[in-house]
This record gives structure tokens, sequence and C-alpha cells, in this order.
């Protein structure tokens, strides 16, 4: 049987997250492999608007912002559930992206960069200012999913640890199943059109301009939900989030792992997870090492680790 | 009338030192088409080396000095170690290299030096010179005539030194430079090491004002990308005037709206301009090569 990529990536990646578990030592590995799934998600988001439609975003964390304060303040000021308050945030991400984008995607390479640096600086400002409501830099709590409770009604039994990474999981599985069928789609196909050449893909009747919109908006709300269920595992979300240095993180991750794939990206999100926690014991040093990596990588390995990996062992095979 | 004053003196202090950051910018990206993210950690060192050859016993003028030369030389080495073997990268590529560099210098700085905020005495006293009822700071003069002075020698520099136009050359047409002669590597080192000096000296000269810590770099990278993207990157009179535009609107901001949000009104602008004019106030209108 000739299994298909988007088969093969679904399949790697399900094996990894049940599987891994089997080689944890601790309880603890449950909340880093949950952080990892988190930060796969938006990196999956980075795919489809960097490594498909070839457009950047220095920004992307603001949205994360969105979809983290959306389950911190929904559930209080509304009370609406917050599974509710995810959808709440991702929705609204969707519509400022929507908003915002048609103009700021009109800009190329720096000024694209620039635009949407702005974009998310002004999102982790009224976060930080606006201290009635969001409890300004010292964060706020941000209330119990509920939904681990509802399983134990059903007779299965997790711990906090255990829930929250095969939750994170599955959500990461169906955004990359999801990323991999548009990949595959007519809209996918295009987007990588554009990515090759925008005026070529304009002058065989694409529409540029509502294409690289689409994958704004998707790439939007993959950041929020990602948001989101950071701070509901954390149960506490502060505006770091939606900080300069997350939004450089999101890029990094995905460029790191190789941006045109989905399980690339995925893996560079593994890496610079774990890196923090390998290097707490030279903490020092922890800031040093990961300009270092990230300088590295991308003058040796250009098209990601991955991409670049995969090639040396087909390389070998011939 | 000597509040609005006050405020613009504060803008034209801070607008210099976005004006320098810029400018730094803009001679990186002309000759190389690198954005280079680490030119805030130019400023950084620029007053963390000042202040430790300083507290080290050295006058205040050698210590600057020496910060200036030492920050010079490591942009020559960022070119040489990690731009130059990455040519020909694509954008997404070189801002996570010089990210990289600016968070390598950051974290290489917390342990050299250390974590605490430094400042040290300005250069011409501290007495406030009363103008119209508003006061400046005899070190204000200084950032401003520095950036003017800066501003004034490149522009020379460009137009009427060989060198000069050597660079603005390549920055026009690589290939062509280089056909033409034009040593187009030694070009590229020469422009890091100008942008580091110049940063550096952005740094010296705000230091007494705005204090330095290992962390300030960011803060000025940001703010003076800013500027420049605000006046048309790669041309240097729009890295002047963007500098100086968004130091008058966050002083602005900070003195009639809200001082919590003076740097938010900068970015406001800027998505502001870029929505009606994609290239920046003073850039050319580019077309693509199909």
């Amino acid at each position: 049987m000739k299994m298909t990529p988007k088969t093969a990536t679904l399949l790697v990646l399900a094996a990894l997250i049940a599987l891994t578990p089997f080689f944890f030592p601790s309880g603890y590995y449950y909340r880093v492999g949950a952080l990892l799934f988190v930060n796969g998600i938006a990196v999956t988001g980075m795919v489809i608007l960097t490594g498909y439609a070839g457009q950047i975003s220095l920004g992307h964390a603001g949205f994360a912002g969105i979809g983290a304060y959306a389950c911190a303040l929904a559930p209080v000021h509304w009370g609406l559930h917050p599974a509710l308050a995810v959808i709440l945030g991702a929705a609204i991400s969707a519509i400022l992206a929507f908003l915002v984008g048609r103009p700021i995607l009109r800009l190329k390479g720096y000024y694209l960069g620039v635009a949407t640096l702005g974009l998310g600086i002004l999102v982790a400002m009224v976060l930080n200012n606006e201290r009635q409501l969001t409890g300004g830099p010292d964060g706020m709590a941000v209330p119990e999913l509920g939904l681990r409770a509802l399983l134990k009604g059903w007779g299965l039994t997790l711990s906090n640890g255990e829930f929250w990474y095969f939750f994170c999981g599955l959500v990461l599985l169906v955004g990359a199943w999801l990323a991999l069928n548009l990949y595959a789609s007519p809209t996918g196909r295009a987007l990588r059109a554009l990515h090759g050449s925008e005026v070529a893909a304009r002058t065989v009747g694409i529409d540029v301009a509502r294409l690289k919109l689409q994958a704004f908006v998707i790439s939007a709300v993959y950041a929020s939900v990602s948001g989101s269920l950071l701070a509901l595992q954390n149960k506490f979300v502060t505006p770091d989030v939606a900080g300069f240095m997350h939004s450089i993180e999101m890029v990094t991750m995905a460029v790191l792992g190789g941006v045109g794939s989905v399980l690339g990206a995925i893996f560079g999100a593994g890496i610079l997870t774990l890196l923090p926690q390998v290097l707490t014991v030279f903490a020092e040093y922890e800031q040093m090492v990961l300009g270092l990596v990230m300088v590295l990588v991308m003058i040796f390995l250009r098209e990601g680790l991955l991409p670049s990996v995969l090639r040396k062992f087909r390389g070998k095979d011939e | 009338m000597s509040e609005l004053l006050q405020f613009l003196f504060s803008g034209v202090t801070i607008g210099a030192v976005y004006a320098l950051v810029a400018l730094g910018f803009t001679i990186i990206y002309n000759a190389s088409d690198v954005v280079n993210f680490a030119q805030g950690e130019f400023v950084m060192l620029g007053g963390m080396i000042t202040w430790f050859a300083h507290a080290a016993g050295l006058p205040l003028p050698l210590a600057a000095l020496i910060a200036i030369a030492a920050t010079a030389c490591l942009g020559v080495a960022m070119n040489k170690l990690m731009i130059e073997p990455a040519r020909g990268a694509p954008v997404v590529s070189l801002i996570i290299i010089t990210i990289g560099a600016s968070i390598f210098i950051e974290g290489a700085a917390q342990l050299v030096f250390d974590k605490q905020i430094h400042s040290f005495p300005a250069f011409s006293g501290d007495a406030p010179i009363r103008v119209g009822g508003a006061t400046i700071l005899p070190q204000s003069l200084w950032v401003t005539g520095g950036a003017i002075a800066v501003f004034v020698g490149l522009w020379l520099f460009f137009t009427r030194t060989l060198l000069g136009r050597a660079v603005l050359a390549t920055s026009n047409n690589r290939l062509a430079a280089q056909l033409v002669g034009i040593n187009t590597t030694f070009v590229m080192t020469l422009s890091f090491a100008l942008s580091a000096a110049i940063g550096a000296l952005a740094g010296v000269l705000a230091t007494p004002i705005t204090l330095t810590s290992y962390g300030v770099g960011i803060g000025f990278a940001l703010k003076g990308f800013a500027g420049a993207m605000l006046g048309g990157m790669g041309n240097p009179k729009g890295a002047l005037v963007g500098g100086f535009a968004i130091g008058m609107i966050e002083a602005l901001t900070a003195g009639y709206l809200s001082s919590q949000y003076k740097d938010a009104a900068a970015f406001v602008v800027i998505l502001a301009v870029l929505f009606f004019l994609p290239q920046g106030l003073f850039g050319r209108t580019s077309t693509d090569r199909v």
C-alpha cells in the first residue's frame, strides 16, 4: 500500500503523541509535552501563512493573547463557559485579522514585518495597560475548563498533566489534519502558486489579495486557539503571551524546523520547547545558546532542520 | 505653550536617538538588503562598554571612543560570521538570523557585564537651559547635535567621496558595482562597521538621559526600525525624519493622551502611514521584475 504524505504525517504525529508517554520518567514530562503541542498548534498556523502563502508575521502572538485573555475574561464577565470562550477568542482573532489583513497584506517583506509587528505590540500594550480589566503585567487567573471532571464522570480518570497532554495532542492532530487538507486543496495549490510568484499567480486568475487574507485569518485562528489552550492549562495568563518575543518564538519554531511542512514546523516547536528544559542546568547561558541555535540553523540548514536532515538520509540511500 | 515646547524638546531628544538607530538600519539595508535587528544591541553596547571602561578609571571621552571602536569591530565580526555566510537567504531567515544575533548579544552582555542599570555623568553638566518657558538638558543638545552631525557626515561621505559612492553603487546594483571593480565585500564590512559605530555613538550620547542595561537593545531596535520604515527603508533622509517623527509622536502622546500608550502611538502612526503609503514617506515605489 502506498501512503500519501498526508496520511504518513498524521500517522507519525499520532504515534508520537500516543507512544512517547511510555518513556516519560515522571509526570512532569506530560506538562512539557502539552506545552510542545500548544506551540505546535500555533506553528501549524505559521506553516499556512509563511510556508504555504509565503507571508511573514512578526505579530502573531497578538492573536495568541486575544485567545488567552478571552478564556480569562469571558467566563468572569459574561459567565461564558471556558470552552465557548475559546471559540469567542478565535472569532475575535479572525475578525481582527480580517479587518487589518487586507491593507496590511498589500505590504511585502520587511514592510509586512513591521506592520504585523505593530499589530502584535498594540495588542500586548492594551493587555498590559488596561489594569482594571486584565490585571496589567501581573496577569490574571483563568477558570478551569471542566472537561477533565466531565471525563471523570464517564469513568476516564486522568491526572491534570495527562489530561492536558492528550487533549492538546488531539487538538494539534486535528489542526495538522486541517492544514494538510488545505495544502492539497485547490486553495492550497493557489496559495503555493502565489508563494512561488505573486505576479504569475495573478496572471492565471488567482485572487491574490483574497487568498493572502484567508491564510492570514486561518493562521490567526490557530494562534488564538494555541493561546487559549496555554491559558486554560496554566490557569493563569500574563501579557507576555502576546509579547514580541512570543511572536518571534512562533516564527523561529516554524522556520527552524522547516516551515514548508507541518511535521517539520512541529519538530521545530519541539526543539525550541525542549531547549530551555535541557538548558535549565546552564540557565545563565540559555539566552546565548538560543540565539546561537537560531543563527546557525538559518545559516547551515536553510530549509530548516527536518527537511535538511531528511535530504541527508535520502542522499545516502541513493 | 511652554508645555507644548517642553514636550517637543523631549520628543526631539528621544527622536534623535531613534534617528541614529534608523540611520544604522539604513546603511546596512542599503549595502546588503538585510534589516539588522541587532542594531539596538549596538546602542546597548555603546552605553555599557563606556560605563565599564569609565568605572575602570578611564576618562569618559576615551571610554566612549573605546566603546565605539569595540562595537564597530563586533559589527564587522557579525557581518563576517553571520551575514556573509547567509547571503541570498530569504527575508524570514535573515530576520531570524539578526534577531538570533540580538538575543545572543543580549545574553552575552548579561554574563560579561551585569544585570544592573547604569548611567554616567552628562557631558556638560546637568544644569537645565531655559528656553521660552521650557527647559532643555545640555545632554539633549548633545544627542540632537550628534544625530544631525552623523546625518550630515553620512551625506558628505555618500555624495563627495569615492568610497561613499562605491557604497551607493553597491546598494543600487551589486552585480554592476562588482563589474566596475568595486570591492562589494569590503563595502559590506565597511557598512557594518559604520552602522555599529553609529549605534554605539547613540548609546554613548543617550545613556546619561535614558540609562542603560543589558536589555535596552530590543526597544531601541523596534523604534529605530519603525522610524526607518516610516521614512521609507533605505533612505537616509527618511530615516532621519522618521526617527525624529517617532520621538515627537511618542512625547506628544505621553504628554497629552496617556504615558502608558506612548509606545502604541508610534505603531498606530506607522500602520496608518503604511496603509496609505506602502513604501513609507520617502520610499520609492518598487516595481516587481517578472
